[in-house]
């Protein structure tokens, strides 16, 4: 299923004597396969935009479709919309989800969401099969961990718990607000990885919100830069961070690569890299390798 | 002078004193030292940083303050005082509704005169680049500016170590820059010795001092450079290279002579140098 | 409805009464109370609703925001008035419908307006304090007011200290209930249908992570307030000092004027009913 947002537009608070405006038309389309990246500050208006696309925001403005026209896709500006069936389909994992586990043991916490978009699922059987395969997606022992109580376990557990229950019902879509806020950099390098084993099968297109640009840079297909309630850039990493001076103006990161080329770009030499380290690495080893073959050549002459 | 001294310092949660939190940990911190610590999530960085303040006391070995133990219930405020705490969360730290009264609760806590407080609160809020907030409340502000208002908090009892506890693990790019650019200046300009845990390994790059625990026990301690050079030990304990680093360490075992690098500058400038000799 | 929750929150402004001292607001409010329920016809109420509106203006409050707290209590006031429409019963009176118990009559018309008009003026004019003193001064002032009950060894500075944090996280733990409920919605829960049951059950998964959150936030103050050497009462010195000054004297000599105002047409202008008499 694609994304497509077209004027986009939410304001908070709106009959009040302060409101705010948080999306000001907002125009993108994310297809179904990407792994896409939504960078920006604070306020930007990307977790406004975010919260649209399982409808936990209705569409006040513009126009949000999910999937194609008619029987397959879901008109989100439209009322009669099936946001319940929506909402299994697109699923949302939000900052530090470990704050909403509730349940006595991991297994009806991880069950819950299944049981509330599944109502046809009645055998309890089957819903333990789904909870096993989800606890095991995220890389946790079903046998070990389904009878524990969410609160007993570290950080790190508790979070793929919580990614665990919104998995469960596979979602064809799985949006994820910042979710390696406060992890270690190794859990935050597992959490990515876990990301990609899912990417693909049963979910198609995976949407990060994220600060971190190395981050970007090195897991996703495409971004989009939020600034100020609109879209201000879009396209593959490669692209955006090539567009290093402008990203700082909005006071914004860049990836360590980048900063990298653009110092070195300063200084007269260019690196045409898509910004992940490796690829970053390659270069400079070609241009190296490049140089002292040129030198070679000279001396030889 | 010594700031902080550890002596085989154990320490457990558990009543019956099985599974140290802290393992067995040596070490001595010197005045204006600007440390970083890090390790793993569980690797007892955070069980560290409590037993210097004394909110909690070791369950053997001893640890000290500026000469003062902190099993003397005697010296508690003593301590607290020299040795203030940042603690992770933002949002969880302030306790009044107004800045310049949640400023103002350390000193009125330890009998500070109403004249003096006035003082104090100037001070810190200079120090933090917060004054013209003094009188918002901080439920308003971003999260950078409220962990700016937890060290202006802790500023105010004008102590002279810095403890701050993954305090800009929940902040955004942005927030994390203003706390550091903060920390760096009470350090350089004030002498005040800091206490720095973080997963950020950049962070780290930017004290004079990084120790590494993992499992309760402190297994690296040196100048960051030289802790990050040993990059096959940091992997053992779950640590990632900062990414100029590991760019730079995969050039060189391509046969690059690039000098150490950790940083996107050094490394620019590492390259730089390497092509133009090359 | 963030701000909602908190009736009549602090509106920031430097006027007159913003700067009165919080002791003297919290005593004059117990006066102005006093004053609606002394007056005893529609005369004396009239002259407290001219107090409340001079009050307002000194405030540099907007109407708006002091009638939105009402708005809050609005269907308290509806309620407690249609009961007293229909159950209020004394000797001699002009009935215009009665069924069993149930009856109606122009005294008890008269009464609901009365009492209806009673607690408006109650809410309006408490908001009036809650919107020109910030919640740190109001218990600062509270603390200072019962002071003389420490001798009896009543927690006085714990309990204000209790009212303070707790004013301090209620935006952060409302913040935090719509985070937890968008979370849980994302994950199928129904707020929205069912019966009182089935919507009071839906509400666990939301209130467990609050309770657990709120436990976990309470233990990383409590480490926070240690760290920055909390010990209770003893030894502490208190920023704020609290000052009574002209303004709080001038208030002082209205609210006076407007009780002795309110007992003269009490005892010149007779009961509520007068005015009844009159047209019957």
């Amino acid at each position: 299923m694609r994304i497509v947002a077209k004027g986009l537009t939410y304001t908070y608070n709106p009959k009040s004597p302060f409101p705010s405006q948080a999306l000001k038309g907002v125009d993108l389309t994310i297809e179904e396969g990407e792994f896409f990246g939504i960078i920006g500050h604070t306020g930007s208006g990307k977790s406004t935009f975010v919260q649209h696309l399982n409808a936990l925001i209705k569409v006040t403005g513009g126009e949000l479709r999910i999937g194609g026209i008619g029987d397959a896709g879901y008109d989100l500006a439209d009322k009669k919309c099936n946001f319940l069936e929506l909402r299994s389909k697109v699923g949302m994992v939000f900052q530090y989800p470990e704050y909403q586990l509730f349940a006595e043991t991991v297994e009806k916490d991880v069950a819950f969401g299944l049981k509330n978009f599944r109502r046809d699922i009645k055998d309890e059987k089957e819903i333990a099969a789904h909870v096993k395969e989800a606890l095991e997606t995220v890389g946790l022992n079903y046998a070990a961990v389904k009878d524990c109580s969410p609160f007993e376990l570290s950080g790190g557990q508790k979070r793929r718990v919580a990614i665990a229950g919104v998995i469960v019902t596979k979602p064809e879509i799985l949006i994820l607000d910042e979710p390696a806020a406060g992890l270690d950099p190794l859990g935050k390098q597992e959490l990515m990885e876990l990301l990609h084993s899912i990417h693909g099968g049963w979910c198609k297109t995976i949407v990060i919100v994220s600060h971190d640009m190395d981050e970007i840079a090195e897991n996703c297909t495409r971004a989009a830069v939020f600034s100020e309630g609109k879209v201000v850039m879009e396209g593959k990493p490669a692209e955006i961070f090539r567009r290093g001076e402008e990203l700082l103006s909005l006071g914004l990161d860049v990836p360590t690569t980048a900063r990298c080329a653009m110092l070195l770009k300063e200084r007269g030499i260019r690196i045409d890299t898509d910004f992940t380290c490796d690829d970053f690495a390659e270069k400079v080893l070609a241009l190296y390798a490049e140089g002292k073959a040129g030198k070679e050549g000279g001396d030889a002459q | 002078m010594e700031a902080v001294r550890f002596d085989n310092v154990k320490f457990s949660y558990r009543d019956d004193g099985s599974g140290f939190a802290v393992n067995g940990v040596s070490l001595s911190i010197e005045e204006g030292q600007f440390v970083a610590i890090l390790g793993r999530n569980g690797s007892g960085k955070s069980t560290l940083a409590k037993l210097i303040n004394a909110l909690i006391v070791p369950t053997s070995g001893t640890v000290s303050v500026f000469g003062m133990d902190t099993a003397d219930d005697k010296k508690t405020f003593e301590i607290r005082k020299s040795a203030g705490m940042v603690f992770q969360n933002p949002d969880n730290q302030t306790v009044a509704s107004i800045v310049e009264d949640d400023v103002a609760f350390g000193p009125e806590n330890i009998g500070v005169p109403r004249e003096e407080i006035g003082k104090r609160i100037d001070f810190a809020l200079d120090a933090v680049g917060m004054q013209e907030f003094r009188h918002s409340t901080p439920a308003k502000l971003s999260g950078g500016q409220k962990q700016r208002i937890a060290i202006a908090g802790v500023l105010a009892l004008m102590p002279k170590i810095m403890i701050l506890d993954e305090s800009t693990a929940m902040l955004d790019p942005k927030g994390r820059r203003e706390v550091m650019a903060v920390i760096k200046k009470l350090n350089r300009e004030q002498g005040i010795t800091v206490i720095l845990i973080t997963h950020f390994m950049d962070e780290a790059l930017q004290a004079d001092r990084a120790i590494v625990m993992h499992r309760g026990e402190v297994v690296m301690d040196g100048a960051p450079e030289e802790i990050f050079s040993r990059s096959d030990e940091l992997e053992m304990y779950n640590l990632t290279l900062p990414r100029a680093a590991y760019i730079c360490k995969k050039l060189q075992a391509a046969g690059m002579p690039v000098a150490n690098a950790f940083t996107a500058e050094e490394l620019a400038e590492a390259i730089c140098a390497s092509l133009q000799k090359g | 409805m963030l701000n909602d929750v908190i009736f009549g929150q602090y509106y920031p402004q430097k006027s007159f009464v913003h700067r009165m001292d919080p002791r003297a607001k919290i005593v004059l409010m117990i006066a102005y109370i006093v004053a609606i329920f002394l007056a005893n016809n529609f005369y004396g109420l009239a002259a407290v609703v001219l107090f409340l509106i001079v009050a307002v203006l000194f405030s540099r409050v907007p109407f708006g925001s002091v009638l939105r707290s009402v708005k809050m209590i609005l269907f308290l006031i509806v309620f407690t008035a249609i009961l007293n429409l229909f159950f209020y019963s004394t000797e001699n009176v002009h009935l215009i419908w009665q069924w069993g118990i149930l009856s109606l009559s122009w005294e008890s018309v008269i009464n609901m307006i009365f009492l209806a008009l009673r607690l408006f003026l109650l809410v309006m004019g408490t908001s009036i304090l809650t919107l020109t003193t910030a919640p740190v001064e109001l218990t600062d002032g509270i603390e200072s007011l019962l002071k003389p009950l420490k001798y009896i060894k009543f927690p006085v500075h714990e309990l204000a200290l209790i009212m303070s944090i707790a004013l301090r996280f209620i935006p952060t733990l409302m913040d935090e209930t719509n985070r937890i409920i968008a979370a849980q919605k994302a994950r199928g829960a129904d707020f929205e249908t069912g019966g009182l049951f089935k919507r009071a059950k839906a509400m666990i998964p939301v209130l467990i992570p609050l309770l657990v959150s709120a436990f976990r936030r309470a233990e990383e103050l409590g480490d926070a307030m240690d760290a920055r050497c909390y010990s209770g009462a003893k030894g502490r010195t208190k920023y704020k000092k609290l000052t009574f000054t002209w303004r709080d004297l001038a208030a002082t000599f209205v609210v006076a004027a407007l009780i002795t105002g309110v007992v003269l047409l009490n005892i010149y202008l007779g009961g509520k009913f007068d005015i009844l008499y009159y047209f019957l």
